[in-house]
């Protein structure tokens, strides 16, 4: 016999996988790149948002600490003196999704941002610039996490 | 609703750095609570920054931005008396604006 409360159980982990599944709508997220913060790897990421493969440049500056004692917050900074940049990025290599934050440049504002990331690991963090001709440009820092902060 | 975001806009020359802490919890979607359970994901999706009324700034974000976020950009063209609007949405939907005067 089912009872009320199996019932309910029952109904809540069905909306629970529903939620999972990304099947309940949900309007905030129509712009959204879900692929692009899906992405594991660099390759998946550049298909995602449909972007050339980067190069590595002098021009797209990247600045955290080198050892991050608490990979929970980590300090990070971006930016790139180049004009014309239209969208800047931070990646962390190791995290379950590389993408941490994308960052659209108006003509406004400078191509400059400071932010604090989550690190579940020692890993390679990334700052990537895409260009208004196309080019899509990258800086590479590796910073060192004592304790990660992805984890529960 | 969410408490309000601190913004403190300072001018410099013919730029103002902008920084901004957000009041948010960033749940990640991989934690695991005592009982075992999946903690579901809660994080802001969408942060845009305007100008006067003028759109400058949109970012996408992950769920790895840290708890209680923090942002610092550059506006412009901005000057003392200036209005700087901050608002964010997150993946519940909920959303938040907050404004400060550039000094």
């Amino acid at each position: 016999m089912t009872t009320r409360r199996e019932m309910l159980k029952r109904s809540a982990g069905v909306a629970g996988l529903l939620a999972g599944l990304g099947l309940l709508p949900e309007a905030a997220q129509a712009a959204w790149n879900t692929a692009a913060f899906d992405a594991k790897t660099m390759a998946e990421l550049v298909k995602a948002l449909g972007v050339s493969a980067p190069t590595e440049s002098k021009d797209v500056t990247l600045q955290g600490p080198d050892i991050a004692e608490n990979g929970a917050v980590v300090p990070v900074s971006c930016a790139s003196s180049l004009p014309g940049v239209k969208r800047l990025m931070i990646l962390v290599e190791k995290n379950p999704s590389m993408l941490c934050g994308m960052f659209e440049v108006s003509d406004a504002i400078d191509a400059a941002f400071s932010t604090r990331v989550k690190m579940g690991q020692s890993s390679n963090v990334t700052a990537v610039a895409v260009l208004g001709d196309g080019k899509v440009l990258f800086a590479q820092k590796e910073i060192k996490v004592t304790l990660g902060g992805c984890g529960g | 609703m969410a408490d309000p975001m601190r913004i403190r806009a300072q001018a410099a020359g013919d730029k103002a750095t902008v920084r901004v802490l957000m009041s948010h919890e960033m749940e990640t979607g991989q934690r695991k609570d005592a009982g075992g359970k999946t903690i579901p994901a809660w994080f802001i999706q969408e942060v845009s920054a305007t100008h006067n009324g003028k759109p400058v700034l949109n970012a996408q974000w992950g769920p790895s931005i840290s708890k209680n976020p923090f942002l610092q950009f550059v506006v412009r063209g901005a000057k003392a008396g200036d209005k700087i609007a901050v608002s964010w949405v997150d993946n519940r939907g909920d959303k938040r604006t907050d404004e400060a005067t550039v000094s």
